[in-house]
Protein backbone atom coordinates (compact mmCIF):
# COMPACT_ATOMS: atom_id res chain seq x y z
CA UNK A 1 0.00 0.00 0.00
CA UNK A 2 1.68 3.06 -0.93
CA UNK A 3 1.09 6.41 -2.22
CA UNK A 4 4.14 8.97 -2.48
CA UNK A 5 4.18 12.33 -2.24
CA UNK A 6 3.81 12.97 -5.74
CA UNK A 7 0.65 11.10 -5.83
CA UNK A 8 1.75 8.18 -7.12
CA UNK A 9 0.30 5.02 -6.44
CA UNK A 10 2.08 1.72 -7.51
CA UNK A 11 -0.11 -0.75 -6.12
CA UNK A 12 -3.04 -1.44 -3.54
CA UNK A 13 -4.19 1.89 -2.31
CA UNK A 14 -6.97 3.38 -0.34
CA UNK A 15 -8.84 6.17 -2.14
CA UNK A 16 -11.86 7.81 -1.33
CA UNK A 17 -14.80 8.01 -3.83
CA UNK A 18 -17.75 10.09 -3.61
CA UNK A 19 -20.98 7.94 -4.09
CA UNK A 20 -24.47 8.96 -3.98
CA UNK A 21 -23.64 12.20 -1.60
CA UNK A 22 -21.37 10.03 0.71
CA UNK A 23 -17.66 9.88 0.95
CA UNK A 24 -16.84 6.01 0.59
CA UNK A 25 -13.04 4.69 1.13
CA UNK A 26 -12.27 1.99 -0.50
CA UNK A 27 -9.29 -0.30 -1.14
CA UNK A 28 -7.99 -1.01 -4.66
CA UNK A 29 -5.50 -1.27 -7.13
CA UNK A 30 -4.94 1.26 -10.03
CA UNK A 31 -6.21 -1.62 -12.79
CA UNK A 32 -9.49 -1.56 -10.88
CA UNK A 33 -12.75 -0.61 -12.93
CA UNK A 34 -15.07 2.13 -11.45
CA UNK A 35 -17.82 -0.71 -11.92
CA UNK A 36 -15.99 -3.31 -10.03
CA UNK A 37 -15.56 -0.80 -7.48
CA UNK A 38 -18.65 -0.12 -6.98
CA UNK A 39 -20.28 -3.66 -7.51
CA UNK A 40 -17.46 -5.81 -5.43
CA UNK A 41 -15.95 -3.21 -3.02
CA UNK A 42 -19.07 -0.60 -1.97
CA UNK A 43 -21.88 -3.30 -3.06
CA UNK A 44 -23.66 -1.05 -5.06
CA UNK A 45 -24.84 -3.84 -7.60
CA UNK A 46 -27.75 -1.41 -8.95
CA UNK A 47 -25.24 -0.88 -11.76
CA UNK A 48 -24.54 -4.29 -14.35
CA UNK A 49 -22.01 -5.77 -15.93
CA UNK A 50 -22.77 -6.59 -19.28
CA UNK A 51 -20.26 -6.62 -21.58
CA UNK A 52 -17.00 -4.40 -20.01
CA UNK A 53 -16.14 -3.75 -22.88
CA UNK A 54 -17.82 -0.45 -23.25
CA UNK A 55 -20.67 -1.47 -25.75
CA UNK A 56 -23.49 -2.40 -24.34
CA UNK A 57 -23.88 0.58 -21.65
CA UNK A 58 -25.62 -1.41 -18.59
CA UNK A 59 -22.74 0.24 -16.59
CA UNK A 60 -23.77 3.59 -17.10
CA UNK A 61 -23.39 5.81 -13.84
CA UNK A 62 -23.48 9.60 -13.85
CA UNK A 63 -19.89 11.46 -12.48
CA UNK A 64 -20.78 15.19 -11.91
CA UNK A 65 -24.28 14.87 -14.04
CA UNK A 66 -22.27 13.43 -16.80
CA UNK A 67 -23.20 10.05 -18.07
CA UNK A 68 -20.17 7.71 -18.76
CA UNK A 69 -19.86 4.14 -18.76
CA UNK A 70 -18.18 2.74 -15.40
CA UNK A 71 -16.39 -0.37 -17.35
CA UNK A 72 -13.96 1.74 -19.84
CA UNK A 73 -13.67 3.97 -16.05
CA UNK A 74 -10.56 3.40 -13.87
CA UNK A 75 -11.69 4.04 -10.22
CA UNK A 76 -8.66 5.94 -9.13
CA UNK A 77 -9.41 8.48 -12.35
CA UNK A 78 -12.63 9.26 -10.50
CA UNK A 79 -11.47 10.40 -6.63
CA UNK A 80 -13.25 13.59 -6.05
CA UNK A 81 -15.83 13.34 -8.29
CA UNK A 82 -19.96 13.06 -7.16
CA UNK A 83 -21.05 9.96 -8.77
CA UNK A 84 -24.13 8.69 -8.94
CA UNK A 85 -25.73 5.41 -9.25
CA UNK A 86 -28.90 3.92 -9.55
CA UNK A 87 -29.28 3.49 -6.36
CA UNK A 88 -28.99 7.47 -5.37
CA UNK A 89 -32.05 8.11 -8.06
CA UNK A 90 -34.84 7.87 -6.23
CA UNK A 91 -36.06 10.27 -3.17
CA UNK A 92 -35.81 9.32 0.46
CA UNK A 93 -36.94 5.82 -1.10
CA UNK A 94 -40.10 6.72 -3.36
CA UNK A 95 -38.72 6.35 -6.81
CA UNK A 96 -37.90 9.43 -9.39
CA UNK A 97 -40.60 10.87 -12.05
CA UNK A 98 -38.31 8.85 -14.89
CA UNK A 99 -38.04 5.10 -12.65
CA UNK A 100 -41.85 5.13 -12.07
CA UNK A 101 -42.46 6.44 -15.93
CA UNK A 102 -40.05 2.84 -16.76
CA UNK A 103 -42.97 0.67 -14.98
CA UNK A 104 -45.93 2.72 -16.02
CA UNK A 105 -44.90 2.69 -20.17
CA UNK A 106 -43.52 -0.99 -19.71
CA UNK A 107 -39.68 0.20 -20.07
CA UNK A 108 -37.97 -2.80 -19.39
CA UNK A 109 -38.71 -6.74 -19.65
CA UNK A 110 -35.61 -9.10 -17.81
CA UNK A 111 -34.42 -5.79 -16.19
CA UNK A 112 -30.70 -5.85 -16.30
CA UNK A 113 -30.46 -3.32 -18.74
CA UNK A 114 -32.59 -1.13 -16.81
CA UNK A 115 -30.34 0.88 -14.38
CA UNK A 116 -28.06 1.99 -17.58
CA UNK A 117 -30.95 2.80 -19.42
CA UNK A 118 -31.99 5.06 -16.67
CA UNK A 119 -29.17 6.93 -15.46
CA UNK A 120 -28.15 7.47 -19.28
CA UNK A 121 -31.65 8.80 -20.02
CA UNK A 122 -31.12 11.29 -17.27
CA UNK A 123 -27.66 12.31 -18.52
CA UNK A 124 -28.95 12.63 -22.10
CA UNK A 125 -32.19 14.55 -20.65
CA UNK A 126 -29.44 17.20 -19.21
CA UNK A 127 -27.37 17.52 -22.48
CA UNK A 128 -30.37 17.73 -23.85
CA UNK A 129 -31.82 20.63 -22.53
CA UNK A 130 -28.09 22.27 -22.31
CA UNK A 131 -28.65 22.59 -25.86
CA UNK A 132 -26.14 19.76 -27.35
CA UNK A 133 -27.31 18.93 -30.82
CA UNK A 134 -27.31 14.54 -32.22
CA UNK A 135 -26.43 13.13 -35.26
CA UNK A 136 -30.29 13.35 -36.23
CA UNK A 137 -30.03 17.15 -35.26
CA UNK A 138 -30.91 18.82 -38.69
CA UNK A 139 -28.96 22.42 -37.51
CA UNK A 140 -25.99 22.11 -35.51
CA UNK A 141 -25.27 25.76 -35.44
CA UNK A 142 -29.21 26.16 -34.26
CA UNK A 143 -30.49 24.63 -30.50
CA UNK A 144 -31.74 21.07 -30.55
CA UNK A 145 -35.02 21.79 -30.87
CA UNK A 146 -38.07 19.66 -29.12
CA UNK A 147 -36.60 16.54 -27.63
CA UNK A 148 -38.46 13.94 -30.80
CA UNK A 149 -38.34 10.24 -31.31
CA UNK A 150 -35.62 10.17 -33.56
CA UNK A 151 -33.83 12.39 -30.73
CA UNK A 152 -34.61 10.13 -28.12
CA UNK A 153 -33.48 6.93 -30.18
CA UNK A 154 -30.00 8.49 -31.54
CA UNK A 155 -29.11 9.75 -28.18
CA UNK A 156 -29.72 6.53 -26.70
CA UNK A 157 -28.15 4.39 -29.07
CA UNK A 158 -25.56 3.43 -26.44
CA UNK A 159 -27.75 1.56 -24.20
CA UNK A 160 -28.85 -1.87 -25.75
CA UNK A 161 -31.30 -3.71 -24.51
CA UNK A 162 -31.54 -7.58 -25.55
CA UNK A 163 -35.89 -7.95 -24.42
CA UNK A 164 -36.46 -5.20 -26.70
CA UNK A 165 -38.40 -2.77 -24.74
CA UNK A 166 -37.10 -0.06 -26.64
CA UNK A 167 -40.37 1.27 -27.68
CA UNK A 168 -41.22 1.51 -23.96
CA UNK A 169 -38.16 3.23 -22.94
CA UNK A 170 -38.65 5.99 -25.47
CA UNK A 171 -42.06 6.61 -24.52
CA UNK A 172 -41.05 6.57 -20.43
CA UNK A 173 -38.02 8.76 -21.51
CA UNK A 174 -40.67 11.13 -23.85
CA UNK A 175 -43.42 11.59 -20.83
CA UNK A 176 -41.03 12.41 -18.29
CA UNK A 177 -39.17 14.92 -20.29
CA UNK A 178 -42.21 16.34 -21.83
CA UNK A 179 -43.62 16.43 -18.06
CA UNK A 180 -40.05 18.57 -17.21
CA UNK A 181 -38.95 16.01 -15.02
CA UNK A 182 -35.43 16.26 -16.07
CA UNK A 183 -34.74 13.47 -13.59
CA UNK B 1 -5.23 -7.15 -17.04
CA UNK B 2 -2.08 -6.79 -15.30
CA UNK B 3 -1.20 -4.23 -12.50
CA UNK B 4 0.53 -0.72 -12.96
CA UNK B 5 1.53 1.89 -11.53
CA UNK B 6 -0.70 5.62 -11.86
CA UNK B 7 -0.31 8.85 -10.80
CA UNK B 8 -1.83 12.18 -12.37
CA UNK B 9 -0.39 14.98 -13.90
CA UNK B 10 -1.11 18.89 -13.63
CA UNK B 11 0.66 20.62 -16.41
CA UNK B 12 1.80 19.17 -19.76
CA UNK B 13 5.79 20.32 -18.51
CA UNK B 14 5.19 18.09 -15.58
CA UNK B 15 3.58 15.02 -17.64
CA UNK B 16 6.52 14.40 -19.93
CA UNK B 17 9.20 15.14 -16.88
CA UNK B 18 7.21 12.13 -15.47
CA UNK B 19 8.46 9.98 -17.86
CA UNK B 20 11.78 8.21 -16.94
CA UNK B 21 12.58 6.72 -20.60
CA UNK B 22 13.43 2.95 -18.74
CA UNK B 23 9.47 2.26 -17.46
CA UNK B 24 6.82 1.36 -20.00
CA UNK B 25 4.47 4.37 -19.74
CA UNK B 26 0.98 5.41 -21.33
CA UNK B 27 -0.83 8.83 -20.83
CA UNK B 28 -4.56 8.23 -20.05
CA UNK B 29 -7.21 10.70 -20.85
CA UNK B 30 -10.72 8.87 -20.98
CA UNK B 31 -9.54 5.69 -21.30
CA UNK B 32 -12.35 4.64 -23.71
CA UNK B 33 -10.08 2.60 -25.78
CA UNK B 34 -6.55 2.14 -23.85
CA UNK B 35 -8.55 0.13 -20.87
CA UNK B 36 -10.09 -2.21 -23.30
CA UNK B 37 -6.81 -2.76 -25.01
CA UNK B 38 -5.29 -3.34 -21.39
CA UNK B 39 -7.95 -5.54 -20.49
CA UNK B 40 -7.79 -7.48 -23.88
CA UNK B 41 -3.53 -7.53 -23.01
CA UNK B 42 -2.86 -5.68 -26.26
CA UNK B 43 -1.59 -2.96 -24.28
CA UNK B 44 0.62 -3.90 -21.08
CA UNK B 45 1.80 -0.74 -19.79
CA UNK B 46 3.72 -0.75 -16.91
CA UNK B 47 2.37 2.84 -15.47
CA UNK B 48 0.02 5.42 -16.73
CA UNK B 49 0.21 9.19 -16.66
CA UNK B 50 -3.50 10.24 -16.38
CA UNK B 51 -3.45 13.81 -18.63
CA UNK B 52 -7.35 14.80 -17.86
CA UNK B 53 -6.56 17.45 -15.59
CA UNK B 54 -4.72 19.29 -18.07
CA UNK B 55 -7.53 21.72 -19.11
CA UNK B 56 -5.76 25.01 -19.06
CA UNK B 57 -6.44 25.34 -22.99
CA UNK B 58 -9.73 24.71 -22.75
CA UNK B 59 -11.16 26.10 -26.18
CA UNK B 60 -10.00 29.38 -27.20
CA UNK B 61 -10.11 32.07 -30.34
CA UNK B 62 -6.94 33.78 -31.03
CA UNK B 63 -6.24 36.57 -32.56
CA UNK B 64 -6.49 35.79 -36.41
CA UNK B 65 -8.91 33.54 -35.92
CA UNK B 66 -7.37 30.57 -35.30
CA UNK B 67 -9.26 27.87 -32.46
CA UNK B 68 -7.18 25.91 -30.31
CA UNK B 69 -8.96 22.80 -28.21
CA UNK B 70 -6.93 21.47 -25.37
CA UNK B 71 -5.92 17.75 -25.42
CA UNK B 72 -7.87 17.10 -22.74
CA UNK B 73 -11.24 18.53 -23.56
CA UNK B 74 -13.86 16.23 -24.10
CA UNK B 75 -15.44 15.20 -27.21
CA UNK B 76 -18.90 16.47 -26.19
CA UNK B 77 -17.54 19.32 -25.29
CA UNK B 78 -16.36 20.28 -28.71
CA UNK B 79 -19.29 18.87 -30.23
CA UNK B 80 -21.22 21.45 -27.85
CA UNK B 81 -18.97 24.59 -27.89
CA UNK B 82 -20.47 27.55 -29.57
CA UNK B 83 -17.61 28.38 -31.16
CA UNK B 84 -16.84 25.44 -32.78
CA UNK B 85 -20.70 24.77 -34.39
CA UNK B 86 -20.85 27.79 -35.57
CA UNK B 87 -17.52 28.15 -37.58
CA UNK B 88 -17.02 24.83 -38.16
CA UNK B 89 -20.01 22.68 -37.87
CA UNK B 90 -18.69 19.76 -39.87
CA UNK B 91 -16.96 18.86 -36.72
CA UNK B 92 -19.33 18.71 -34.09
CA UNK B 93 -21.06 16.70 -36.53
CA UNK B 94 -18.65 14.01 -37.18
CA UNK B 95 -18.27 14.32 -33.42
CA UNK B 96 -22.03 13.08 -32.65
CA UNK B 97 -21.85 10.75 -35.33
CA UNK B 98 -19.11 8.83 -33.39
CA UNK B 99 -19.43 6.12 -30.42
CA UNK B 100 -21.80 6.93 -28.12
CA UNK B 101 -22.98 9.70 -25.51
CA UNK B 102 -21.47 7.89 -23.12
CA UNK B 103 -18.12 7.43 -24.56
CA UNK B 104 -18.17 11.28 -25.91
CA UNK B 105 -18.36 12.29 -22.22
CA UNK B 106 -15.48 10.65 -21.66
CA UNK B 107 -13.08 10.32 -24.48
CA UNK B 108 -10.84 13.31 -24.90
CA UNK B 109 -9.22 14.64 -28.12
CA UNK B 110 -5.45 13.69 -27.28
CA UNK B 111 -7.22 10.38 -27.12
CA UNK B 112 -9.40 10.27 -30.10
CA UNK B 113 -5.96 11.04 -31.99
CA UNK B 114 -4.38 8.36 -30.89
CA UNK B 115 -6.84 5.92 -30.99
CA UNK B 116 -5.78 2.32 -32.09
CA UNK B 117 -7.52 0.39 -35.03
CA UNK B 118 -10.64 -1.26 -34.66
CA UNK B 119 -9.66 -4.62 -36.57
CA UNK B 120 -10.76 -7.72 -35.44
CA UNK B 121 -7.88 -9.30 -35.85
CA UNK B 122 -5.28 -6.70 -33.64
CA UNK B 123 -8.10 -7.11 -30.70
CA UNK B 124 -7.59 -11.01 -31.00
CA UNK B 125 -4.44 -12.38 -29.49
CA UNK B 126 -5.38 -15.92 -31.44
CA UNK B 127 -4.81 -14.48 -34.79
CA UNK B 128 -1.94 -12.95 -36.38
CA UNK B 129 -1.20 -9.03 -36.93
CA UNK B 130 1.69 -7.23 -37.63
CA UNK B 131 0.83 -4.36 -35.75
CA UNK B 132 0.99 -6.18 -32.35
CA UNK B 133 3.90 -8.40 -33.30
CA UNK B 134 6.26 -7.50 -35.65
CA UNK B 135 6.13 -9.75 -38.85
CA UNK B 136 3.81 -12.34 -37.49
CA UNK B 137 1.39 -11.69 -40.57
CA UNK B 138 -2.23 -10.63 -41.42
CA UNK B 139 -5.28 -12.54 -41.20
CA UNK B 140 -7.34 -9.62 -42.26
CA UNK B 141 -5.83 -9.56 -45.80
CA UNK B 142 -7.87 -13.02 -46.33
CA UNK B 143 -10.15 -12.82 -43.50
CA UNK B 144 -13.70 -10.87 -43.01
CA UNK B 145 -12.35 -8.20 -44.22
CA UNK B 146 -15.55 -5.81 -44.96
CA UNK B 147 -14.38 -3.12 -42.37
CA UNK B 148 -10.59 -2.98 -43.54
CA UNK B 149 -8.81 -0.24 -46.32
CA UNK B 150 -9.10 0.57 -49.65
CA UNK B 151 -6.51 3.34 -49.83
CA UNK B 152 -3.12 3.14 -49.20
CA UNK B 153 -2.96 -0.28 -48.57
CA UNK B 154 -0.17 -2.30 -47.40
CA UNK B 155 0.47 -5.98 -47.65
CA UNK B 156 1.44 -6.17 -44.40
CA UNK B 157 -1.62 -4.17 -42.37
CA UNK B 158 -5.61 -3.20 -43.84
CA UNK B 159 -6.57 -2.10 -40.68
CA UNK B 160 -8.56 1.42 -41.23
CA UNK B 161 -8.33 4.27 -38.58
CA UNK B 162 -11.66 4.36 -36.64
CA UNK B 163 -11.94 8.26 -35.42
CA UNK B 164 -14.97 10.40 -37.29
CA UNK B 165 -13.79 13.58 -35.40
CA UNK B 166 -9.93 13.44 -36.71
CA UNK B 167 -11.80 13.20 -40.53
CA UNK B 168 -13.23 16.24 -40.03
CA UNK B 169 -9.60 17.70 -38.61
CA UNK B 170 -7.65 16.37 -41.34
CA UNK B 171 -10.08 18.40 -44.07
CA UNK B 172 -10.02 21.40 -41.88
CA UNK B 173 -5.92 21.19 -41.98
CA UNK B 174 -5.23 21.11 -38.26
CA UNK B 175 -2.24 20.96 -36.58
CA UNK B 176 -1.48 18.87 -33.76
CA UNK B 177 0.96 20.66 -31.08
CA UNK B 178 3.04 18.74 -29.15
CA UNK B 179 5.49 19.13 -26.38
CA UNK B 180 8.40 16.96 -25.13
CA UNK B 181 10.65 17.26 -22.35
CA UNK B 182 13.04 19.47 -24.89
CA UNK B 183 11.01 20.73 -27.38
CA UNK B 184 7.50 21.52 -28.46
CA UNK B 185 6.41 21.63 -32.26
CA UNK B 186 3.39 21.19 -34.55
CA UNK B 187 2.59 18.57 -36.99
CA UNK B 188 -0.02 19.33 -39.88
CA UNK B 189 -2.84 16.99 -39.19
CA UNK B 190 -2.44 15.14 -42.17
CA UNK B 191 0.83 13.87 -41.30
CA UNK B 192 0.24 13.00 -37.72
CA UNK B 193 -1.21 9.73 -38.66
CA UNK B 194 0.91 7.20 -40.72
CA UNK B 195 0.08 4.87 -43.51
CA UNK B 196 0.72 1.34 -42.46
CA UNK B 197 3.57 0.88 -45.00
CA UNK B 198 6.13 -2.06 -43.54
CA UNK B 199 5.83 -0.61 -39.88
CA UNK B 200 1.82 -0.65 -39.42
CA UNK B 201 2.98 -1.05 -35.23
CA UNK B 202 3.89 2.81 -35.61
CA UNK B 203 0.49 5.06 -36.10
CA UNK B 204 1.57 8.78 -35.50
CA UNK B 205 4.93 10.98 -35.78
CA UNK B 206 4.69 10.98 -31.96
CA UNK B 207 8.21 10.14 -30.60
CA UNK B 208 8.14 8.22 -27.40
CA UNK B 209 8.52 10.55 -24.61
CA UNK B 210 5.90 13.59 -26.42
CA UNK B 211 2.42 14.52 -25.63
CA UNK B 212 -0.39 16.00 -27.15
CA UNK B 213 -1.47 19.47 -25.73
CA UNK B 214 -3.72 20.88 -28.29
CA UNK B 215 -5.22 20.85 -31.62
CA UNK B 216 -5.37 24.47 -33.58
CA UNK B 217 -7.52 25.08 -36.32
CA UNK B 218 -6.92 27.87 -38.75
CA UNK B 219 -9.99 30.12 -40.13
CA UNK B 220 -11.65 28.75 -43.00
CA UNK B 221 -14.76 30.41 -44.73
CA UNK B 222 -15.41 27.32 -46.60
CA UNK B 223 -16.37 25.63 -43.46
CA UNK B 224 -19.83 27.71 -43.44
CA UNK B 225 -21.18 25.44 -45.85
CA UNK B 226 -19.95 22.22 -44.78
CA UNK B 227 -20.99 18.94 -43.60
CA UNK B 228 -19.99 15.02 -42.34
CA UNK B 229 -21.71 12.10 -43.45
CA UNK B 230 -21.75 8.40 -42.55
CA UNK B 231 -22.56 5.34 -43.80
CA UNK B 232 -22.54 2.51 -41.30
CA UNK B 233 -24.22 -1.14 -41.08
CA UNK B 234 -26.63 0.09 -38.50
CA UNK B 235 -27.74 3.83 -38.17
CA UNK B 236 -25.83 4.62 -34.55
CA UNK B 237 -23.59 3.82 -32.30
CA UNK B 238 -21.09 1.93 -35.18
CA UNK B 239 -17.80 2.32 -36.96
CA UNK B 240 -17.82 3.69 -40.68
CA UNK B 241 -17.47 1.85 -43.67
CA UNK B 242 -17.16 4.97 -45.46
CA UNK B 243 -17.33 8.57 -44.22
CA UNK B 244 -16.62 12.04 -45.88
CA UNK B 245 -16.41 15.66 -43.97
CA UNK B 246 -16.29 17.93 -47.02
CA UNK B 247 -16.44 21.96 -47.05
CA UNK B 248 -17.10 23.96 -50.46
CA UNK B 249 -17.12 27.25 -51.21
CA UNK B 250 -18.72 28.59 -54.58
CA UNK B 251 -19.00 31.71 -56.55
CA UNK B 252 -20.66 32.40 -59.53
CA UNK B 253 -21.17 28.94 -59.89
CA UNK B 254 -17.42 28.33 -59.82
CA UNK B 255 -16.22 26.42 -56.92
CA UNK B 256 -13.36 28.56 -54.84
CA UNK B 257 -12.78 26.36 -52.26
CA UNK B 258 -13.11 22.48 -51.93
CA UNK B 259 -12.21 20.53 -49.05
CA UNK B 260 -12.45 16.62 -48.41
CA UNK B 261 -11.42 13.38 -46.61
CA UNK B 262 -12.71 10.23 -46.21
CA UNK B 263 -12.75 8.25 -43.11
CA UNK B 264 -13.14 4.10 -42.94
CA UNK B 265 -10.96 3.88 -46.00
CA UNK B 266 -7.56 3.74 -45.24
CA UNK B 267 -4.97 3.42 -42.45
CA UNK B 268 -5.64 7.09 -41.46
CA UNK B 269 -8.02 9.84 -42.22
CA UNK B 270 -7.68 10.31 -45.71
CA UNK B 271 -7.65 13.74 -47.34
CA UNK B 272 -8.95 13.76 -51.03
CA UNK B 273 -6.28 16.04 -52.11
CA UNK B 274 -6.39 15.07 -55.39
CA UNK B 275 -9.78 15.85 -55.89
CA UNK B 276 -9.97 19.08 -54.46
CA UNK B 277 -7.31 20.11 -56.95
CA UNK B 278 -9.83 18.78 -59.81
CA UNK B 279 -12.96 20.99 -57.47
CA UNK B 280 -11.11 24.01 -57.06
CA UNK B 281 -12.01 26.34 -59.91
CA UNK B 282 -14.16 23.94 -61.64
CA UNK B 283 -18.04 25.03 -62.50
CA UNK B 284 -20.25 23.18 -59.29
CA UNK B 285 -21.69 20.29 -61.41
CA UNK B 286 -22.14 16.53 -61.05
CA UNK B 287 -19.79 16.06 -64.15
CA UNK B 288 -17.18 17.64 -61.95
CA UNK B 289 -17.72 15.72 -59.10
CA UNK B 290 -17.76 12.78 -60.62
CA UNK B 291 -14.28 13.38 -61.89
CA UNK B 292 -13.28 14.18 -58.57
CA UNK B 293 -14.52 11.04 -57.11
CA UNK B 294 -12.96 8.66 -59.70
CA UNK B 295 -9.46 11.04 -58.91
CA UNK B 296 -10.23 10.08 -55.50
CA UNK B 297 -10.56 6.38 -55.74
CA UNK B 298 -7.96 5.90 -58.47
CA UNK B 299 -5.90 3.20 -57.41
CA UNK B 300 -8.51 1.71 -54.45
CA UNK B 301 -7.44 -2.27 -53.86
CA UNK B 302 -10.90 -3.89 -52.98
CA UNK B 303 -10.20 -7.03 -50.57
CA UNK B 304 -13.05 -10.34 -50.77
CA UNK B 305 -15.48 -8.33 -48.43
CA UNK B 306 -14.63 -4.21 -48.88
CA UNK B 307 -14.19 -3.86 -52.80
CA UNK B 308 -17.98 -2.21 -52.38
CA UNK B 309 -16.45 0.42 -50.35
CA UNK B 310 -15.10 1.74 -53.86
CA UNK B 311 -18.41 2.67 -55.37
CA UNK B 312 -19.98 3.59 -52.00
CA UNK B 313 -16.94 6.31 -51.49
CA UNK B 314 -17.76 7.57 -54.97
CA UNK B 315 -21.15 7.90 -54.92
CA UNK B 316 -20.59 9.46 -51.53
CA UNK B 317 -18.23 11.90 -52.59
CA UNK B 318 -20.92 12.64 -55.96
CA UNK B 319 -23.66 13.10 -53.47
CA UNK B 320 -21.94 14.89 -50.96
CA UNK B 321 -20.70 17.62 -53.32
CA UNK B 322 -24.41 17.91 -54.64
CA UNK B 323 -25.82 18.58 -51.50
CA UNK B 324 -22.89 21.46 -50.74
CA UNK B 325 -23.28 22.91 -54.08
CA UNK B 326 -27.44 23.19 -53.51
CA UNK B 327 -26.89 24.55 -50.17
CA UNK B 328 -23.72 26.79 -51.08
CA UNK B 329 -25.37 27.93 -54.50
CA UNK B 330 -28.16 29.44 -52.60
CA UNK B 331 -27.00 31.62 -50.59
Amino acid sequence: MTQHESGKIDNRTTITLIVNGSQREVELEPRVSLLDALRERLQLTGTKKGCDQGACGACTVLVDGERILSCLALAVQYQGRQITTIEGLANDGSLSALQSAFVTYDGFQCGYCTSGQICSAVGMMREFDSGLPSAVTQDVTAGSGGLSSEEIKERMSGNLCRCGAYVGICEAIRQTHEAGFAR
Amino acid sequence: MKNFGYVKAFSSSEAVHLLDGATATKFIGGGTNLVDLMRENIERPDQLIDVTSLRDREIQETNDGRITIGAAVSNSAVAANDLIRRRFPLLSQAILFGASGQIRNMATVGGNLMQRTRCYYFYDEASRCNKRTKDAGCDAVHGFNRMHAILGCSPSCIATHPSDMCVALSALDATVEIEGRHRQRSIPFTDFHRLAGDTPQIETELQEGELITSVTIPSLEAAQNSVYRKVRDRSSYAFALVSIAAALEIRNGTITTARLALGGVAHKPWRAFAAERILEGSPAIDEVFRRAADATLEGAQGFEHNAFKIELARRLIVSTMSELAQKGGLS
